[in-house]
């Protein structure tokens, strides 16, 4: 067998800055032309592996090593970061902190600048890239005239201008709606193809990036590698829970029917699946036997109401255009569609921060347009996607009760109301803890207690889940059901398709400032056209259900998801 | 997202355009000294009546640059009061001679000298400003960088300003997103609380902006790290462009305007022209 490009052996790391190792007894070879996905949790240590391999360790981040790192052969505490940027290319799971040029052609050029390649031949380069990744007819444009996925491509070509042996991607999809998110996984696939780089990706969503062929799965958990195998036997196995990752949602369909998952079933993708006779009958049964999960709604009244609004940030453009409908009192609802397609837009109309051109926008039947925002932050909260933009205090309980500051109530009243409210988000035991202690979801908990505390009747949601892995997206997501059944109505705005499937029963979807549908959240799913014209994709259950000749996979996913909800109260009980 | 600009690049087709960043940035630093060093009132009227010739060929209108010629404006006015407030008889001396028009109070009159030292401080004034803006509101801000390496700035420094125009935008967005949501808990900032509440609630909104921009600062330099800025002493440059014929011509005249304007000045041994000998 060939050499392999990267290899750790018994190879151990901590940062300077902590206490104890973040890395232990990792052993890996990567071989040139492979593609090798880096699983686990956050906190695993599955980036510091990334930053091993690019070089940021000890480059920008120094610490302590143990035992043995070659990449390409070179000792990276030897070397200098630049000489190891020329064998390892890395995409940022940021990509707009990695556009660095004010233009495509200017950031895709970086890297040749720095090497002093003369303009000539720098332009040639930047244009066949750019053609690579099929963005050369964007060279003049400017980073926040593209996309999410088009940001991508540049950044893809940016690092594959050196001719890197390896491409490092971390966390490729954490940003992108659910079609771009597939394009990247197909663009990688097309790249590595062409250049025959080793491809590694770093990533939690594992059936996202299985949407193309992966040859090896590294899980990592509590910086150890608990498994490194190839894709098939690694799916055979049912530890990805234990290590808080989301299996396949069609694979924990099968092993609910009683389908024991093997390699011959070619688990690593839904449509390549080899199903039996045999096995779609059970399937088919376990759906026949969950008959009757998954209940129906009651009737209730509106408490949010948008008649008729049209807005644009600049009178040329129109953002949103005649959008209508309404929320009913203690709903669960989400808000789906591509990256630009209006739905923070809307939320910023309903809050109050922006005013529409046209149309308005009623309260429980009362006309907000008057509304100050600070009127309307006591009936209707708003969450950032991310808490570090709202956390402004030092300490837990100064941040949630900062809303209170500004109106007149007594200290007794506020008193009384934090604690009602830190009781509530589970809070309570750390009131006088400091805010950077917490964990990531905590943190997330602490901004929506801060706006709890004002008693909102609404609260809306800027992808609550984004870039958190299934311990953590289940621990929010579980808080803010409970939120919901103490009858808080709920607006999420998402791009995870199986989190509207399986907490919200409604789905607004937006494209383009258009309303495009307002239906159920399974039905969403079910319409190819809606999916595509709204930049959606359907879940893998779909297909399963499809394919055992099910043909409601509306009812087959409630039923799953039903049926996965008592798994888990039975588990925890 | 609402348009903030107040000034920026603004893409005209006209030959001040064309030009390379390289012989504006010349042109500008030669303009500048010339207008800096000289208090000669006919130097300076040529130069206004040139750089108003060249604001209508670069195709930039006055209400594209009005904020910021409003500012201008402001400051000039702020610096004539107080310089007329702290040596009210400047003229005086430079001119060595005194015709008072008419006296105000005190130590304070107004002298035909003092008027006229004032005039050449506006004239000076009014022939750098507009160039600036030019220079600003015609080049591309790709070329800010190069320009700038090509005169000699090191690289580092100059891609600085080239990062500084790429980050604002997001940085503003970021205020504006993080500013709306602290409102909505009840941080106002309109204008209806003392002062000193107001303080305190500003530090709401640049806590967390200070800390994504400290984020992005990290993300940022990895990212130039990975990709191998600083690992030569010199780099290229994608968008640097070649002098043109027009370049060299542009130079050349603001060499010879500096030339001509110094030379003019000091032929009567000091900067000052004196009309009231």
């Amino acid at each position: 067998m060939a050499q392999p490009i990267i290899s750790f052996k018994d190879y151990g790391f901590q940062y300077r800055a902590q206490a104890s190792p973040t890395l232990h007894h990792i052993n890996l070879d990567i071989y040139p032309g492979e593609k090798v996905l880096i699983a686990g949790a956050s906190g695993s240590g599955k980036s510091t592996i990334g930053s091993c391999i690019n070089g940021l360790i000890p480059y920008a981040y120094p610490g302590e090593n143990t035992g043995q790192l070659l990449v390409g052969g070179k000792d990276p505490k030897k070397e200098s970061i630049f000489t190891l940027s020329q064998i390892v290319g890395t995409v940022l799971q940021d990509t707009d902190g990695q556009f660095i040029g004010l233009t495509v052609g200017e950031d895709i050029a970086f890297a040749l600048e720095n090497d002093c390649v003369p303009q000539d031949e720098m332009k040639l380069t930047v244009e066949e890239t750019a053609k690579l990744v099929d963005i050369d007819h964007h060279l003049e444009y400017a980073p926040h005239e593209l996309s999410g996925g088009q940001k991508q491509r540049v950044s893809l070509a940016g690092v594959m201008v050196e001719n890197v042996k390896v491409l490092l991607f971390d966390e490729p999809l954490a940003n992108l709606d659910p079609a771009a998110g597939r394009t990247t996984i197909e663009l990688i696939d097309e790249v590595q193809e062409r250049t025959g780089a080793a491809v590694i990706i770093i990533e939690h969503r594992l059936e996202d990036v299985l949407w193309r062929k992966v040859d090896r799965i590294v899980l990592m958990d509590e910086g150890r590698i608990v498994a490194d195998m190839p894709t098939k036997a690694f799916l055979t196995d049912t530890m990805l829970l234990e290590h808080g990752i989301r299996e396949p949602l069609y694979l924990t369909a099968l092993r609910y029917a009683g389908v024991p998952i093997r390699e011959e079933l070619e688990p690593q993708h839904v449509e390549s699946l080899r199903l039996s006779g045999e096995h779609k009958e059970q399937v088919r049964a376990w759906y026949r036997d969950n008959e009757g999960r998954g209940g129906a709604d009651a009737q209730r009244r509106d408490i949010l109401s948008v008649e008729n609004v049209s807005f644009g940030y600049t009178p040329e453009v129109q953002n949103l255009k005649n959008v209508s409908f309404s929320i009913k009192e203690g709903e669960m609802v989400s808000i789906v569609g591509k990256n630009g397609a209006g739905k923070s837009t809307l939320a910023k109309l309903v809050c109050g921060f922006e005013k529409p051109t046209s149309g308005r926008i009623c309260l429980a039947g009362r006309d907000l347009s008057d509304d100050t925002i600070k009127e309307r932050a006591s009936q209707i909260g708003y969450v950032m996607q991310n808490p570090n933009q709202m956390i402004s205090k030092p300490l837990i309980w100064d941040e949630v009760e900062m809303a209170l500051l500004a109106g007149n109530m007594s200290v007794e009243e506020r008193k009384e109301r934090v604690e009602e409210t830190l009781k509530i988000c589970g809070l309570y035991p750390f009131r006088k803890w400091p805010v950077s202690a917490l964990s990531y979801g905590q943190k997330k908990r602490v901004t929506i207690a801060g706006i709890l505390v004002q008693q909102p009747r609404i609260i809306i949601l800027d992808e609550p889940t984004a870039g958190q892995d299934y311990h953590h997206y289940t621990e929010i997501m579980e808080f803010l059901k409970g939120l919901n059944e103490q009858g808080f109505t709920i607006i999420m705005i998402t791009h995870d398709m199986h989190l509207m499937l399986e907490y919200t029963p409604r789905a607004i979807v937006f494209s383009e400032g258009e309303l495009l549908a307002d239906t159920t959240a399974a039905h969403v799913l079910n319409d190819p056209a809606l999916v595509q014209r709204a930049n959606l994709k359907e879940t893998s259950l779909y297909t399963l259900s499809m394919s055992c000749g099910i043909e409601n996979p509306q009812e087959f996913t409630k039923r799953f998801i039903a049926y996965e909800e008592a798994h888990r109260k039975g588990q925890e009980g | 997202m609402a348009r903030i600009a107040i000034l920026n690049y603004i893409r005209r087709p006209s030959p001040v355009h064309e030009l390379t960043g390289t012989a504006k940035l010349i042109f500008f630093i030669a303009w500048s000294v010339a207008a800096m060093v000289t208090f000669d009132t006919r130097v300076l009227v040529c130069m206004l009546l040139i750089g108003a010739v060249i604001f209508r060929i670069s195709q930039i209108r006055i209400r594209d640059i009005s904020v910021v010629l409003g500012l201008a404006a402001v400051f000039l006015l702020l610096n004539n009061l107080f310089i007329y407030l702290f040596t009210p008889e400047y003229g005086v001396e430079v001119y060595a001679s005194r015709d008072v028009l008419f006296p105000i109070v005190g130590r304070y009159t107004v002298t035909a000298q003092q008027l006229f030292y004032h005039l050449n401080i506006t004239l000076k004034v009014v022939c750098v400003v507009p160039i600036a803006l030019l220079f600003i509101a015609c080049t591309d801000p790709s070329e800010f960088a190069s320009s700038l390496a090509r005169i000699g700035v090191s690289y580092r420094a100059g891609y600085a300003v080239s990062l500084a125009l790429r980050y604002i935008p997001d940085v503003q967005r970021e205020y504006r997103n993080i500013s709306q949501a602290q409102q909505a808990r009840g941080i106002d900032l309109s204008g209806k609380d003392k002062l000193f509440t107001r303080l305190k609630n500003s530090v709401a909104i640049l806590l967390p902006l200070i800390m994504s921009s400290i984020n992005r600062i990290e993300v940022v330099s990895n990212a130039m790290e990975l990709r191998g800025f600083g690992k030569e002493k010199k780099r290229t440059w994608y968008m640097q462009r070649k002098l043109q014929r027009n370049d060299w011509l542009a130079i050349g005249f603001a060499i010879a305007v500096l030339a001509v304007g110094l030379a003019v000045t000091f032929s009567n041994g000091s900067r000052y022209y004196n009309p009231f000998v």
